[in-house]
């Protein structure tokens, strides 16, 4: 056979190619229900912790139906859970760490500003490093901490290097030493995520009415729009 | 039952013709993935399915491949399998999967895989090529490991994810070798590696 003329090329090529685009079609089709499986189950783990409710020795899918109901706010995703008779709010954090995204859930008592529980997750921080915010050392810093300053105003919670101080009224956990960027991200992440569910957290049936910051009825001007 | 040629295909790249210590090839992949010892492994298993089941294509279809597109088909038999390798590990093991995350698809670019498609299974036959592929899979994988084991017990005193060095030790001033967490330092035990299999493998040639 003649394999280096110019049409025994191409249709190799061709033949070739064709082959394995059916081939990994065929494989990812046949896997997609599986792996749309885990991301869920992942999701759903994720927010357990995030409620500190320990799933290791239940079916944590089975677990999540009971407590978890899921809602939208706008286009962001709400969950809400009742622990023990108490309802708990689980808002989602996305950002930027060092090497790649981060996210995480909160999980905020029913004032709205005191954190329940927290939960981070990464694509690729440095394993030791970076990618201990994933830790209950770390995500213990933050279970207390509230997100308003005293005068209800919408502040996050700021991660510092150990010693610094945060802007007055403004809560504080001491970041992951030796992680400085993806302790910065963490920061930026908390503060940016939960700015864009100010309008939510604003909602507050059982707190006296509070003088709104400028960014928050920035949001609500995009909001109604 | 193995003829020498075969059993030299499998054994050679495990010492003397290592892909890592001897070729100095896929030492971008044994940086990234050798702080702890579980994604070491996995990747190494990775490797070795890859390598030896692309080994396999390659010598399959070896006599009928254009030789001025060869490279190109080789990297398509390649990322192929790769995409496949991190579909099932999507499906199956997710959580490794989310641990290694873009390792997996940088396997396409380990230069170990391009070097035995061109080196090994160009000219050889199937059987040969399997055994090259394995071989070389496990030598690299022993490498890894052997690296991944120094990283995760010096940097964070844990192997496989438990505490493997006592709290009494910290509590008299023990501590964690931060450095070991660096690629730097993955780096320079690969050198050590080296030095020493160098210096024992020239103590046999005199």
């Amino acid at each position: 056979m003649k394999t280096d003329s110019n049409v025994y090329t191409i249709t190799y090529a061709t033949v070739l190619v064709v082959i394995v685009a059916v081939l990994l079609a065929v494989v990812s089709q046949v896997l997609k229900p599986r792996q749309e499986a885990n991301q869920r189950l992942d999701v759903q783990k994720q927010i357990l912790t995030a409620l500190n409710v320990d799933y290791s020795s239940a079916d944590p899918a089975a677990l999540y139906e009971q407590i978890v109901e899921e809602q939208t706010f706008g286009e962001l995703p709400l969950y809400v859970a009742h622990i023990d008779g108490a309802t708990k709010y689980v808002l989602r954090l996305k950002g930027q760490g060092l090497w790649g995204g981060i996210w995480g859930y909160v999980a905020l008592d029913e004032d709205k500003n005191t954190i329940y529980g927290i939960n981070f997750g990464h694509e690729s921080e440095t394993p030791g490093l970076g990618a201990e915010i994933t830790t209950e050392n770390f995500r213990s810093r933050f279970f207390g901490k509230h997100i308003n300053d005293a005068e209800g105003h919408l502040r996050s919670v700021a991660v510092l290097k150990a010693g610094k101080k945060a802007d007055d009224g403004q809560e504080q956990v001491d970041a992951w030493a030796g992680a400085t960027i993806t302790s910065t991200g963490v920061n930026d992440m908390l503060l940016n995520s939960l700015t864009e569910y100010a309008e939510f957290l604003n909602q507050k049936p059982a707190c006296p009415a509070t003088p709104e910051t400028p960014e928050v009825e920035e949001m609500e001007v995009e909001n109604a729009e | 039952m193995l003829s020498k040629q075969t059993k030299e295909a499998f054994l050679g790249p495990l010492n003397a013709n290592n892909p890592v210590l001897v070729q100095i090839l896929g030492i971008c992949s044994a940086l990234a993935v050798t702080v702890q010892l579980k994604p070491a492994l996995v990747m190494g298993i990775s490797v070795t399915i890859i390598v030896a089941l692309a080994n396999v294509v390659i010598a399959l279809i070896r006599k009928s491949i254009p030789m001025r597109i060869r490279i190109i088909v080789q990297l398509v038999v390649v990322a192929a399998l790769v995409t496949i390798v991190s579909e099932i590990l999507k499906a199956f093991a997710y959580d490794v999967a989310m641990q290694l995350s873009v390792y997996i698809g940088l396997i396409i670019t380990n230069c170990i895989l391009m070097g035995r498609l061109e080196a090994f299974a160009m000219t050889n036959n199937v059987k040969d090529s399997l055994m090259d592929g394995l071989g070389n899979g496990f030598g690299y994988a022993m490498i890894l490991v052997i690296v991944a084991f120094l990283r995760e017990l010096l940097g964070s005193g844990k192997l496989l994810g438990f505490q493997v060095i006592p709290q009494w030790c910290y509590d008299h001033g023990y501590t964690n070798c931060g450095m070991m967490l660096m690629p730097a330092m993955a780096l320079i035990l690969v050198g050590c590696v080296i030095w020493a299999h160098r210096s024992l493998n020239d103590k046999e040639g005199k």
